[in-house]
């Protein structure tokens, strides 16, 4: 089986979120990137394929030369080969256009990518991909099997769980569960000191339309302190709930 | 020119969230005509309440199960049919599965997480919530039709006067529509889901074990609110995966979440920032939580909760 995994490039989580340009750009100064959490749960399980069933796992990033770290943060993990499109990401067709291109090339069979990034939070390259390449699509997977050509995952639904089947060539959007929390791989030293040495293929862009433009950013105007309510008093919490916040 | 809706429906009636997506329509068609696209629903004619002037009603045993390739391959045939330029879907997990599929067979530009009605239509351009809540993102879509996904409880209902005609629609649908195939649906009955609800009620590690949660679910049960956990209830299994919120969970949207003996870390803030008002209880006033609270209390929730459900009881009572 050859399996890709998209791997997006993003803030961790306890990055400060600034603009800079007049509000156009998000500032990067001092922000630290790592592999879209969503995206390391999908590397995870297709390293388990690997090493279960037998696959080779190739990751690619559509991105600027930046981004090569994170690459190499998953080659470290385990991954065969890193591909990265020399484009900046402008949107999410633009990008499922690119990952299109490079699924076609290579043909994989199993196409891993995040329910979404947590930078921009668009939740839209899977879905845009597999419709882009007609392939089947199961989105927010937290259980993934495959025997021969036969995917069986688990979709979390609003409320519950459901069980689908599909033929490969699949596309996923992964998330938590694909793998236990516990499970997810780091990268050691042996696997740091293999990475440098793994190809690392810098393939130029397709010419890709975008469909939207970040035009500007704002951040929430700042919020009032908090209001505490003495726990002797909690009939005054109700008022607040009732007369002020109109919530209940 | 008209602007499409997709309303979902649960066991034949409408969600919340189809009245929700039907009133942002009629707001962003000014003049023109919102038609709506249900399946399976038991009277279609309710949308009009909402402002949608048609429904196109599919009634399709083969469509009574979810599937995305097959409702994006029939909303596809109805926004081509109509010549709509305007598609709005909600944000539930079966809308962000089809909104995608449906943006490539349509050539549109998608914008997800939409906040507000759009800052202005020509050019088209929607406000939408970014980094995890912590920023907003205004976006401008470029395509001829644009697809918008607005967040639950973003906008609210309105109410309009009007009546909706219902016509029979019959999408042609292929084998292949059918290629991802559902093989069973694992949900529970009657409980309000975490992205419906309007009040989420949520617990954390502060609770110390599972048998404690009977106080969540009847304060749960007297707002008619979803519960919810904080991720390390869920690693732990206190309480189902389905339940977890946060970053790595569910997003919240709801009017109000309460937060019983959750910190507050920045990853579960992350999932709960979109949640109109919040309300905290700890015993620790350093908690995190604090600051992004609107409403605190101090104190032990073993002993706050019992009472507030008390409180809460004899308020319904009086309100109902
Ligand atoms: C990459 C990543 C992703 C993550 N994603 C998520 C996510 O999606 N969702 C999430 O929730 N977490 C997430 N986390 C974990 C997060 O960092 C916190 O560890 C977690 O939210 C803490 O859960 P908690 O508040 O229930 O527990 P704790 O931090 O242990 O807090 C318990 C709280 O209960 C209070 N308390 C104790 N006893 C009482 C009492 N008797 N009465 C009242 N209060 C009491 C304490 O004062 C304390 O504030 C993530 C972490 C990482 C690294
Ligand atoms: N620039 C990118 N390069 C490679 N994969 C990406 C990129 N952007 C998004 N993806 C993949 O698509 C998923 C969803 O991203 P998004 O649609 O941006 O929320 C991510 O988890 C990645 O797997």
């Amino acid at each position: 089986m050859k399996i890709l995994v998209c791997i997006s490039h993003v803030p961790d989580t306890t990055s400060k979120i600034n603009f800079t340009d007049g509000d156009s750009k998000f500032d990067t100064n001092g922000v630290n990137f790592v592999i879209n959490p969503n995206d390391e749960f999908g590397l995870t399980r297709a390293m388990w394929f690997k090493e279960k069933q037998g696959a080779s796992v190739d990751v690619v990033n559509v991105g600027g030369a930046e981004t090569e770290p994170t690459l190499r943060k998953a080659l470290a993990i385990g991954a065969d080969n890193a591909i990265r499109v020399n484009t900046p990401a402008t949107d999410g067709f633009q990008v499922a256009k690119q990952l299109a291109k490079v699924a076609k090339d290579g043909g994989y069979d199993l196409i891993i990518a995040g329910r979404e990034s947590i930078d921009y939070n668009g939740g839209m390259v899977p879905g845009m991909l597999a419709g882009i390449l007609d392939a089947n699509f199961i989105n927010t997977c937290i259980s993934l099997e495959v025997e021969g050509d036969k995917a069986t995952a688990i979709r979390e639904i609003d409320g519950g769980k459901e069980t689908l089947t599909a033929s490969l060539p699949l596309v996923i959007g992964g998330q938590k569960g694909l793998v236990e929390e516990s499970d997810l791989k780091i990268p050691n030293m042996r696997g740091i000191m293999q990475a440098r040495k793994k190809p690392l293929n810098v393939v130029e862009p397709d010419e890709a339309a975008t469909h939207t433009e970040a035009v500007k950013f704002e951040k929430p105007a700042p919020k009032g302190d908090v209001k505490l309510v003495d726990p002797e008093n909690l009939d005054e919490l109700i008022d607040l709930l009732h007369n002020e916040a109109k919530a209940i | 020119m008209s602007v499409l809706v997709y309303t979902e429906t649960e066991d034949g009636k409408f969600k919340k969230a189809a009245f929700e997506v039907a009133s942002y329509a009629k707001e962003v068609a000014g003049g023109d005509e919102v038609v709506a696209v249900s399946f399976n629903a038991t009277d279609a004619s309710e949308l009009g309440k909402y402002g949608v002037s048609k429904v196109l009603n599919i009634q399709n045993d083969k469509l009574s199960k979810f599937n995305a390739e097959a409702y994006a391959d029939a909303l596809t045939q109805a926004a081509k049919k109509e010549g709509s330029k305007i598609v709005v879907v909600s944000q539930s997990a079966n809308s962000k599965y089809v909104a995608p599929l449906l943006a490539v067979h349509l050539k549109a530009g998608y914008a997800s997480n939409v906040m507000a009605a759009p800052e202005s239509t020509d050019p088209f351009t929607v406000k939408r919530s970014a980094f995890t809540n912590k920023a907003f993102n205004f976006t401008k879509i470029t395509t001829d039709v644009k697809i918008v996904g607005l967040s639950q409880n973003a906008f609210g209902l309105k109410e309009n006067e009007g009546e909706a005609t219902v016509e029979d629609f019959s999408p042609e649908l292929k084998d292949e529509d059918f290629s991802v195939n559902v093989e069973s649906v694992d949900k529970a009955k009657d409980k309000v889901t975490i992205a419906d609800a309007e009040v989420v009620v949520s617990g954390g590690r502060g609770l110390k074990g599972p048998e404690n949660w009977g106080m969540i679910e009847e304060m749960a049960d007297i707002l008619g609110a979803a519960t919810a956990c904080s991720k390390p209830v869920s690693d732990m299994g206190w309480r189902p995966h389905s339940e977890h919120v946060g970053q790595t969970g569910k997003p919240v949207a709801s009017n109000l979440y309460i937060a019983v003996g959750i910190s507050g870390a920045i990853q579960h803030l992350a999932g709960i920032n979109a949640a109109k008002t919040k309300v905290v209880i700890n015993n620790d006033p350093e908690a995190p939580f604090f600051k992004a609270a609107d409403y605190g209390v101090v104190g032990d929730a073993f002993e706050i909760v019992p009472k507030l459900n008390e409180k809460l009881k004899e308020f319904k009572a009086k309100n109902a």
